[in-house]
């Protein structure tokens, strides 16, 4: 259809145009800005609310719950940020998300990797037991994140029994070929007086070798995380040399 | 379509109808054979396919296709892992929703358009029974729906193998055309667009969640009290009379490579069945229709 020429358009319904969006504009800029505070977290629905709620597509959905729920933490301070969440519904949140889409990794990656880290030991470990809750129900596909939750254990918890607990739960459940063997041996690396560095290294070097990381983002993760502990442990070597050894007397 | 060309079409349609009659020196009583039947059909297929094509509607499933590239891009840049799995899982299920949406919308308000301009009343004036008048416009929406079904599916061969990618596309070609039929149905029926579209979309969403609401249903009768035994009683009596969509188009194919041809057994029984079955369903409705 042909268009008249703007001229016969009435001046006022041109104002009235430019005026609104002035003004939706304005509306727009004086409202605080979006943000997804740590403390505005809900318990998630249940489990059939939310199968209805995806319209027959779990898996998406399911996706979509995991960066709804990153959107909480994925601000400045994150560490603080952490700390803020209440774990009870962040554990809900990624329960719920795990069963929309059992085959998916990434409600247990954030939790050995993300939600575990935060400087909070009964956060910490409210966690370590979800990955290993979630671990016996299939342990050949979710050996990765018990395997982290492991070294945490070990490393952070100083908590020797639980992690030579989770190493034998790999041993014995996580059977399958596709597990590498340096993951069902875990036991032993961790009897050895290793650091949490030499740890790491193990574990990621082995997953790399392995072909178990193949996503991109993943392994910028992981090895940013490799970088920011070398960097602590190079920061704790300078500091024990600079500072002065006990003189011994005779 | 604008009116000129609805004109068009109505006008090469009579010009086609009278040559074929003229071929086929049809005298008594518009007597129609088979073969003449379904060349009538294949007449009314084409220009519906035609009216889709000059409607823009190729250009508005290629904008569709781009949003759900962008946006599924953009998601894919937050993740921490599984990143392609995200993407694949969330652009299938936007472009899913999207094609049956477009094609809904489409066939709602191309039959209802030519029912206020009379275009009905003028082509059932000739010597045209109303199941081919019916059947050439589902054979019309169905080759289209093959269109959006092809383009998406061969976007999602970037993130998946062409085995789940074919088994995808093909799965959602059969999800379109009960879409298709369901759609033409109510405009049967309703002979309006809001009522017609909304019962469309309230139909998908029932049929792609019908075993949710089914197993809620079950949950609820742990409790036997006498309103969720009826309740539940209801909802399987829906489920038994209703396609499972959920159970089409599955984006776990795409995602963790599950598929295989066998899964299409199913999909094409149910799909045959329930087109059948609305399309029966049309045709009961537009012969009692007093045009």
């Amino acid at each position: 259809m042909r268009e008249r020429p703007l001229s016969n358009v009435p001046k006022s319904a041109l104002s009235l145009l430019v005026l609104a969006f002035c003004a939706q504009l304005a509306w727009h800029f004086t409202q605080p800005a979006v943000s997804a505070k740590a403390e505005n977290l809900m318990p998630p629905p249940s489990l059939p609310t939310l199968r209805l709620a995806a319209f027959g597509e779990p898996i998406a959905f399911s996706k979509l719950s995991m960066l709804y729920l990153q959107a909480f933490d994925n601000q400045a301070g994150v560490q603080r940020a952490f700390q803020q969440l209440d774990y009870v519904q962040v554990e809900a949140w990624l329960a719920r998300t795990i069963a929309l889409d059992p085959q998916s990794q990434y409600p247990l990656f954030a939790a050995s990797q993300l939600y575990a880290e935060v400087k909070d030991e009964p956060k910490q470990r409210r966690m370590l037991d979800f990955i290993y809750q979630q671990f016996l129900l299939d342990p050949n596909h979710r050996w990765k994140a018990l395997a982290h939750a492991t070294s945490l254990a070990r490393h952070r918890l100083k908590d020797l029994p639980l992690a030579q607990k989770y190493a034998q739960a790999i041993r014995l459940h996580a059977t399958a070929p596709e597990v590498p063997s340096w993951a069902k041996q875990m036991e032993i690396f961790l009897l050895e007086d290793m650091n949490e560095l030499e740890h790491a290294r193990i574990l990621l070097g082995g997953l790399l070798q392995s072909g178990q990381i193949k996503d991109p983002h993943e392994f910028k993760f992981l090895e940013q995380r490799l970088i920011g502990l070398e960097k602590a442990q190079a920061a704790t070597n300078q500091t024990r040399k600079q500072t002065p050894s006990p003189v011994t007397t005779p | 379509m604008s009116r000129f060309g609805l004109f068009t079409l109505l006008s090469d349609f009579i010009y086609a109808e009278w040559s074929i009659l003229q071929i086929n020196n049809v005298k008594d009583n518009f007597a129609i054979s088979p073969h003449f039947m379904h060349k009538q059909i294949s007449s009314i297929a084409i220009y519906t396919v035609l009216e889709a094509l000059r409607n823009r509607l190729s250009w508005l499933i290629i904008i569709v296709l781009f949003i759900g590239v962008g946006l599924s891009g953009f998601l894919n840049a937050l993740a921490l892992t599984e990143s392609q799995q995200t993407q694949v899982a969330l652009l299938a299920a936007f472009l899913r929703f999207a094609a049956a949406f477009l094609l809904a919308t489409f066939v709602v308000t191309s039959m209802v358009r030519e029912f206020n301009d009379k275009g009905l009343e003028l082509l059932l004036s000739l010597a045209l029974p109303r199941a081919a008048y019916l059947l050439g416009k589902f054979l019309g929406f169905a080759l289209l729906a093959i269109v959006p079904a092809c383009l998406f599916g061969l976007l999602t061969l970037l993130f998946s193998n062409a085995l789940q990618s074919a088994l995808w596309t093909i799965s959602l070609v059969c999800e379109l055309w009960i879409i298709v039929a369901f759609a033409m149905l109510c405009v049967l029926s309703f002979n309006q667009i809001m009522t017609a579209l909304s019962a469309t979309l309230g139909f998908y969403l029932l049929a792609r969640s019908i075993t949710a609401l089914q197993l809620i249903a079950k949950e609820a009768q742990v409790e036997t009290s006498n309103s969720q035994q009826v309740m539940g009683a209801l909802m399987n009596a829906i489920a038994a009379v209703i396609p499972h969509l959920d159970q089409f188009t599955k984006t776990d194919w795409l995602v963790y490579h599950t598929g295989q041809l066998q899964d299409l057994n199913p999909i094409a029984i149910q799909s045959t069945i329930c087109v059948g079955l609305l399309v029966g369903a049309g045709l009961f409705d537009l012969y009692r229709k007093n045009i």
